[in-house]
């Protein structure tokens, strides 16, 4: 019961500041998935036209994912400096797998016989892409980036240590402080938040973009995603 | 209208698909292309409107090299289907039928009334123009990507095995309905299939083609009649050649030249005199013309011959009958199905040119049984 008093008491006393960090993080982390949205996507359409690249491209950002965050931040930042930008620009690497991977799973899944048509009927190519392979694939690369922000919301709070500030930063503080649990609470809650309320925003955007208006998506988050 | 001037396709590896096709359709014509898989029917359709480039040879479409057309524009001017369908499930029914007019770039008034006035071809209300392509049956969907060929008013439409992957009632009626669309509409049709049935109902010439060469091209009837070689006889089958017979025949060609008839203006005593010269119950009635009008038959004139005297006020107006140019085979289904004794016949001015009886018919299946051992011995 303390403890919930105590976080009451906090964000009643420090209600501007942890808007502030939250807005800084959300920020951050749109910022990076923007990015790698406007590259992936790109790439990802690329990747499906020229299937050769495929697996050099892939197995790039796979080989970006499995940085630790901790370890990514710290050497961006030898090159980098101190601040928000690196963290940025990290989110952004984490961002590309999810998003390339699922807008080349889109792409390539569209029926081939629709492809066949579409040209049949006297499509050129980027008529055929933006008629035809992109609307059909729009819930899968929703999906993509579906993943991009939420992992993207998490790994962001690490960034306070770099100076890039966000909710990370009220935890920290938290674990510094003696009994800082409420503190730690203070700035955890707002960040899984962000995080469920993301993925509940995507998720509902994915169903709204799904061709022909179907109940369930032609692919589970879970099959095209890492 | 369409023409394979030595036409050969051969892949990298050195896989002929095709080799040295010559063909010309006219317009109008309903092409079949036949054989087993693999022998190149489906590549010699891609090839007209340039999914696939022939390597040697040329094709023409209306007096036209394809290969010195811009292949996108090509395409909008050709009509297609597959088996698969491929209507875009993203888009609804409107959207898919006119999707060609917009790549044409017609106003969006004009697509709208188009594709309105093209569902009006399958009987179908214009409500679908808002539904999606999943909310229709298979056969529904066909149609409309049978439409979605005929948007622009294409003259030429290349067909993947339409029907393929409908169910035998579906697609029995599905072709039944694109004969006569096609007949109506004067499009020049070039159909793939593996479906020898399919291929007799709705061509009127076919291509049977293995290993990329043509084996024969002619009409359904004289393929029947004078198979080029083992391979088509086989292809058509044993079974198909006994039928054969009754299948393509007409029924002018069995027909009683004579049918014994009355004029309206008769009066009944003198129909009922020549029943009893001829030695038969029934007579047509016909007027100056050669129409048919009904008949009349000897209970008729029994029941009522002391009220009325006239043969027009006894006979009987509603009565069955064929016109000339159908099939045999359709015509003993009826007779049996339904106990009829006899059958007029009236060409498309309902004019009567003779009658179909049951001892016709008994002269067709002794020929076809007589045929049968002929082939079987």
């Amino acid at each position: 019961m303390q403890l919930i008093q105590d976080l009451i008491v906090y964000y009643a006393d420090n209600a501007w500041y942890v808007w502030e960090q939250f807005y800084r993080q959300f920020l951050m982390a749109a910022y990076g998935v923007l990015f790698g949205a406007i590259v992936g996507i790109p790439l990802g359409i690329l990747i499906a036209r020229y299937n050769k690249l495929s697996p050099w491209v892939l197995s790039l950002a796979n080989i970006i994912q499995t940085i630790p965050a901790l370890a990514m931040l710290s050497v961006l930042m030898l090159v980098m400096g101190l601040g928000p930008n690196t963290v940025v620009f990290s989110l952004f690497l984490y961002s590309l797998l999810p998003i390339i991977k699922n807008t080349y799973t889109g792409i390539r899944n569209v029926d081939h016989a629709l492809l066949e048509s579409g040209k049949a009927m006297g499509m050129t190519k980027f008529q055929v892409l933006r008629m035809v392979e992109l609307p059909l694939a729009l819930s899968v690369i929703m999906a993509g980036l579906r993943t991009a922000v939420v992992v993207t919301i998490g790994v962001a709070t690490i960034g306070t240590f770099i100076g890039a500030g966000g909710l990370g930063d009220i935890i920290i503080r938290g674990t510094n402080a003696t009994d800082g649990t409420a503190i730690i609470l203070a700035g955890a809650i707002p960040t899984a938040l962000m995080a469920i309320i993301a993925d509940a925003l995507f998720g509902w955007l994915e169903r709204k973009l799904t061709p022909g208006k179907k109940k369930k998506g032609i692919f589970s988050q879970d099959e095209a995603t890492v | 209208m369409l023409k394979f001037d030595h036409v050969s396709k051969v892949y990298k590896g050195g896989k002929h698909a095709v080799s040295d096709l010559n063909m010309e359709f006219e317009k109008g014509e309903f092409i079949v292309f036949i054989g087993p898989s693999g022998c190149g029917k489906t590549t010699t359709m891609k090839m007209i409107n340039r999914l696939i480039e022939p390597t040697e040879g040329s094709i023409y479409v209306d007096g036209e090299d394809i290969m010195k057309v811009d292949p996108v524009e090509l395409r909008r001017k050709i009509g297609y289907v597959i088996q698969q369908i491929g209507l875009f499930p993203h888009m609804t029914i409107e959207q898919n039928i006119s999707l060609v007019l917009k790549l044409l770039k017609w106003p969006e008034e004009k697509r709208r009334e188009r594709a309105k006035e093209l569902l009006t071809l399958v009987d179908m209300t214009p409500d679908y123009l808002e539904r999606y392509p999943h909310e229709l049956s298979g056969g529904q969907q066909q149609r409309i990507g049978v439409l979605r060929a005929l948007a622009a008013d294409q003259s030429l439409i290349l067909m993947d095995e339409p029907f393929g992957a409908l169910d035998p009632i579906t697609r029995d009626s599905l072709q039944e309905e694109f004969k006569k669309l096609q007949r109506k509409l004067n499009k020049t049709i070039v159909f793939v299939t593996h479906d020898m049935d399919e291929a007799l109902k709705l061509a009127d010439r076919i291509v049977i083609m293995r290993d990329g060469k043509i084996v024969q091209f002619d009409t359904p009837d004289e393929i029947l009649r004078n198979p080029a070689d083992e391979f088509v006889e086989e292809f058509i089958g044993q079974e198909r050649l006994v039928q054969a017979r009754p299948n393509i025949q007409t029924v002018e060609q069995i027909m009683n030249l004579a049918p014994v008839t009355v004029m309206g203006d008769q009066t009944l005593s003198a129909a009922i005199k020549l029943m009893k010269e001829r030695r038969v119950d029934t007579l047509l009635v016909i007027n100056e013309d050669q129409v048919l009008q009904g008949y009349i038959d000897v209970e008729m004139i029994d029941q009522k011959r002391t009220k009325v005297n006239l043969v027009s006020e006894v006979m009987e107006r509603k009565m069955l009958k064929m016109e000339t140019g159908t099939l045999v085979k359709d015509t003993i289904r009826k007779f049996l199905n339904r106990a009829i004794k006899y059958v007029p016949v009236v060409d498309e001015n309902e004019r009567l040119v003779g009658i179909v009886t049951r001892a016709n018919l008994v002269d067709v299946v002794y020929d076809s049984i007589w045929g049968d051992e002929e082939i079987t011995s």
